[in-house]
């Protein structure tokens, strides 16, 4: 005879506002079976956990319901004091009257009713529930970061220092990310890439680190501590092993005017390329659609003069399979261009340009060596226009957010510009100012008090180009929405922060959600911020909100963090709820009659074949059978068994048949 | 398909040519544009400034009217007419609540049904109109969209709001060459014609400025408002710059008129204040 315990929580006020908790235990305790019903304020405090572990103690509880909030909630808090008292975990359930009752509904008799139905369908549940014994999976403690900005460079190596191996894959020929084409950086002014460059050598040096740049991630499969990850290194045209990085031949590449990514399309380069001189590692790529070669069957000339033949024009991409328990996703952001802003002529006029192009044009390693000089003619810019929120905060062009980093680096720009122009005049068009930072505020004081520049608090309409002269339309909203027009000649729009092109299709690969910008989303906004809804899988930096560097490098390492602790066991438990095909004594050995619908439904690869044998090894029967490891509970299967023989432990079907039964039940009984 | 016309006061006064020159060119391509039966006021911009029930009953009196009809669109050539037909059927069939409501006020029920088009929509529409070009309009032109014909943007849903496109495709395929120039959408002073022409004056006359400075031998337009300023303020435009402005402005619909050959007279363009001495190419000046 089931002894079931009831305990039923105020939630301080949360339930028993509109809950009338006192009801709710006397008719608890009329259920057939209950040996004990109570309510108490706090039931997850100390006391009101002492209260239930008393309870199955001195009443000899077979099973307990916990009427409070969400079982995502505090489930594990309560199966867990009841493990302490020996009562197996899964023989405990939790009554959602706080987010399913009391929070939606008012305070009434219909409301403390459905609180009553609640607890009713549990208390049902829960004699049937069986004991169950969690599942102990292997960890394979190799992580794999994808993506090698600062935010994947920094998780790397901090796993890496704990003593992890890493495999960091990268899209583009080297790692370095949107940090190595900044010039200076706010709010210190520091030399983007001399903080830089060091981290990536090291990257390129440490014994737990295998870099696979040029690749991409193919496919994920698996599950936390499990991972079975496909890599595309794609071909690079040119055997590694060989390659000194001496440089010949890109300098004799005679293809040479491809506008170059690295310099954000404001320098040239040739179709054999490292990007960047510091790159990691530093050994080129053909880039193939260029290539005079490729396109023509002529040239081959860098094979000819490789000192080390290491060219290889008909390599193809090679496809590499690892096995990781950890994934961190660090594939950073990037910013709008093109059509978006045709009022601002971006993309039509050559001196109308981007954050990033002015980035190249400020450091001292981009095409201008570090002058700035407008890309239509090369001329000094006299008076420059910085345009704030180019895109963001704007719902009529889709972009609702602010992209955070663009107030900072367009002080930084305009600061940039007077210290290299000594008689510039800079403009900045912003709608407020957002300098939340250490030491950001000020930076952007300096900017205005220290360096003169001008400041105006207004949007503005329209560039255009009259007279070898950019139009710049505007007003100052300070100063009673005056209309401006500034003569300008060079507009530099610190355009949207947005996702990763390709950032929803790698979302896909590895089952994590993103939000409608298709920037990452997290576990929790608050409380779990490096995490994602997949077990194993965390974010790091840019790809989860627009970010700049300190924040892009704390979170990297909080994920790093999140890898090392799940690292520190090598056998994780896992909660049993997971589908079983039914197994008998023999003559009927399983119900199951091998059909395999559910294999191919099963979203997890999850379901095996397996056969039974007799004790003369000769084949009775091949039915399904479950993968442990692999299966997540979903359920899909159980609705496709045509014989009804898979079920999902914790949730059988007797189970949620009883939970049905008792609702339906209800009006008989209290009658 | 069933398409109607809206003319509204402007097309029956102020602006006839627009009507003409748009019943001579539908005439030539075979379309029949019935008016909307016992039609009314849009309600224009002073009802919408006064009291928002009748800014959105005038328009859903003349929508229902349309429906009933059986018309499937009604083509509404001014750009102010077209905005508030377009906002009501928007409002209307986003809030039940009020639809039932100004219905009852107008005692006639608008279902929805019938779709708003503006001019520019309704001669995208026409199938290879370059075919009906006989006198290709061989000219520099700038293509003025004025304010209403793009926005709101989430409730016209038409072209982009910054750099629309469709007038310019349309006077490609007459043969004319659209500038590239920064005013297309910018404020010609509106109804503000009256009351403070001083502004007019100097909104408007920054757009015939821009347009005559990068060549534009005619301004086209697809707003009698915007027509208004732009050629009958001429005058206050002129003395306001201290200089003789003789860039004509017509509409869109006079420009097809006379690409397809149409004698300027019927394109109604004898009735503009600034002289059009510009015709379609071959066209000499003197038909005009
Ligand atoms: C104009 C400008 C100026 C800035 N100035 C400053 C400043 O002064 N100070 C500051 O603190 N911050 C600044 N920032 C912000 C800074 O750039 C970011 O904070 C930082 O780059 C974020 O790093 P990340 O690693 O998250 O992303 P990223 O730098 O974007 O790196 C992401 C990396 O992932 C790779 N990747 C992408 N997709 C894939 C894929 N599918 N597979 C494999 N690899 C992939 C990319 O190639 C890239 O290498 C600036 C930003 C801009 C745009
Ligand atoms: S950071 Fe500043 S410039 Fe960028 S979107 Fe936010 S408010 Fe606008």
């Amino acid at each position: 005879m089931a002894r079931i315990g009831v305990f039923i929580c105020h939630c301080g006020e949360n339930i028993s506002a509109t809950v009338d908790v006192k009801q709710v235990a006397a008719a608890a305790a009329r259920i057939p079976g209950v040996a004990h019903s109570v309510e108490y304020k706090y039931m997850c405090s100390d006391p009101g956990q002492q209260l239930v572990k008393d309870a199955i103690r001195e009443k000899g509880l077979t099973g307990v319901v916990v009427a409070a909030c969400s079982p995502r909630m505090h489930e594990p808090t309560f199966r867990r004091a009841c493990a302490e008292t020996g009562l197996n975990p899964f023989l405990c359930e939790m009554a959602n009257i706080r987010e399913h009752c009391s929070w939606v509904h008012e305070k009434g008799d219909a409301t403390t009713e459905k609180a009553i139905d609640i607890v009713r369908t549990l208390v049902a549940k829960v004699k049937k529930n069986k004991a169950l014994q969690p599942i102990q999976v292997p960890v394979t403690k190799v992580a794999l970061v994808i993506g090698g900005g600062i935010a994947g460079i920094q998780a790397s190596l901090d796993i890496a220092n704990a003593g992890h191996r890493v495999i960091l894959v990268e899209r583009e020929p080297s790692i370095g990310g949107h940090m190595s084409q900044l010039s200076e950086t706010f709010p210190t002014l520091d030399c983007s890439q001399c903080i830089l460059t060091p981290r990536m050598v090291e990257v390129a040096q440490h014994p737990n680190i295998t870099l696979y740049s040029y690749a991409e991630l193919e496919s994920l499969d698996g599950f936390i501590g499990n991972f079975k990850a496909r890599i595309r290194r794609k071909a690079r045209s040119l055997d590694e092993t060989l390659c000194t990085g001496c440089g010949l031949c890109t300098q004799k590449c005679p293809t040479r005017k491809i506008p170059g990514e690295f310099d954000a399309g404001l320098g040239l380069r040739p179709a054999i390329y490292v990007p960047f001189p510091q790159a990691v590692p530093n050994k080129p790529v053909i880039d193939r659609e260029h290539c005079t070669y490729y396109r023509t069957g002529k040239c081959r000339l860098c094979e000819k003069i490789c000192p080390t033949q290491a060219i290889r024009f008909d390599q193809l991409d090679e496809i590499v399979e690892v096995e990781v328990g950890a994934v961190v996703v660090a594939t950073g952001f990037d910013i709008k261009h093109g059509d978006f802003f045709p009022e601002y002529g971006y993309g039509k006029y050559p001196d109308v340009i981007d954050g990033l192009q002015f980035e190249r044009l400020a450091s001292a390693s981009g095409p201008t060596l570090g002058e700035i000089r407008r890309p239509s003619d090369g001329k000094v810019p006299e008076t420059v226009v910085f345009v704030a929120c180019a895109g963001s905060r704007d719902p009529a062009k889709g972009i609702e957010y602010c992209s955070k980093i663009c107030c900072m680096y367009t002080a930084k720009h305009a600061m940039l510009y007077r210290h290299k122009v000594h008689g510039g005049k800079p403009y900045v068009f912003y709608m407020d100012i957002r300098a939340g930072g250490k030491m950001y505020e000020e930076f952007v004081r300096r900017a205005m008090e220290e360096d003169g520049v001008q400041y105006v608090r207004g949007r503005i309409s329209r560039v255009f180009e009259r007279d070898g002269k950019l139009v710049v339309k505007g007003a100052d909203t300070l100063l009673g929405a005056r209309p401006m027009e500034i003569e300008a000649d060079l507009v530099v729009l610190a355009t949207a922060a947005v996702a990763q092109p390709g950032a929803e299709e790698l979302a896909q690969k590895l089952h994590v959600s993103y939000d409608a910008h298709r920037f990452f989303s997290e576990a929790h906004p608050k409380l779990r911020p490096v995490e994602t809804n997949t077990a194993g899988i965390f974010l790091a930096g840019a790809c989860q909100a627009p970010k700049d560097i300190p924040e892009s490098v704390a979170q990297a390492s909080g994920a790093a963090a999140k890898v090392a602790a799940l690292f520190s066991r090598s056998e994780l438990v896992r909660e049993p709820l997971i589908a079983v095909v039914d197994r008998q004594p023999p003559p009927v050995y399983s119900s199951c009659v091998g059909c395999f619908l559910c294999q191919s439904a099963c979203p997890y690869q999850a379901i095996e074949k397996e056969e039974i044998r007799g004790r003369d090894g000769q084949l009775i029967k091949t039915v399904a059978r479950v993968n442990p490891g692999l299966c997540q509970g979903c359920g899909t299967c159980v609705a496709f068994c045509r014989t009804k023989s898979i079920d999902i432990q914790g949730f059988s079907h007797e189970q949620v048949h009883a939970e049905v039964l008792a609702l339906l039940n209800r009006g008989e009984r209290d009658a | 398909m069933k398409t109607g016309f809206y003319p509204g006061c402007s097309m029956k006064g102020s602006a006839r040519e627009y009507s003409e020159s748009l019943l001579a060119v539908a005439r030539e391509l075979n379309r029949e544009l019935p008016e909307v039966p016992d039609w009314n006021c849009c309600g224009a911009t002073a009802a919408h400034n006064l009291d928002p029930d009748l800014a959105l009953a005038l328009p859903a009196r003349i929508l229902a009217a349309a429906e009933k009809d059986g018309m499937d669109e009604v083509l509404v050539p001014c750009a102010a007419c077209y905005s508030r037909l377009k906002v009501t059927r928007h409002e209307l069939l986003e809030d039940e609540q009020l639809r039932q409501r100004i219905s009852g006020l107008v005692e006639a029920d608008y279902r929805g049904s019938t779709e708003v088009l503006n001019i520019l929509e309704w001669l995208s529409r026409v199938p290879e109109l370059e075919k009906h070009v006989k006198k290709p309009f061989q000219r520099k032109v700038a293509c003025y969209y004025g304010c209403l014909l793009v926005r709101p943007a989430g409730i016209v849903k038409f072209d982009r709001p910054e750099d629309p496109q469709t007038m310019d495709l349309l006077m490609r395929k007459l043969g004319a060459e659209p500038i590239d120039w920064a005013f297309k959408t910018e404020c010609c002073g509106a109804g503000f014609s009256v009351s403070r022409t001083d502004l007019v004056a100097k909104l408007s006359g920054h757009i015939l400025e821009d347009a005559v400075s990068r060549g534009a031998e005619a301004v086209i337009v697809a707003c009698p408002m915007c027509h208004l300023n732009l050629d009958m303020r001429r005058p206050n435009i002129e003395k306001r710059a201290g200089k003789k402005i003789s860039i004509p402005v017509i509409y869109i619909t006079q420009a097809l008129g006379l690409a397809m050959g149409l004698p300027a007279k019927k394109l109604g363009l004898q009735r503009h204040k600034v002289a059009v001495k510009i015709s379609a190419a071959n066209a000499a000046a003197k038909d005009i």
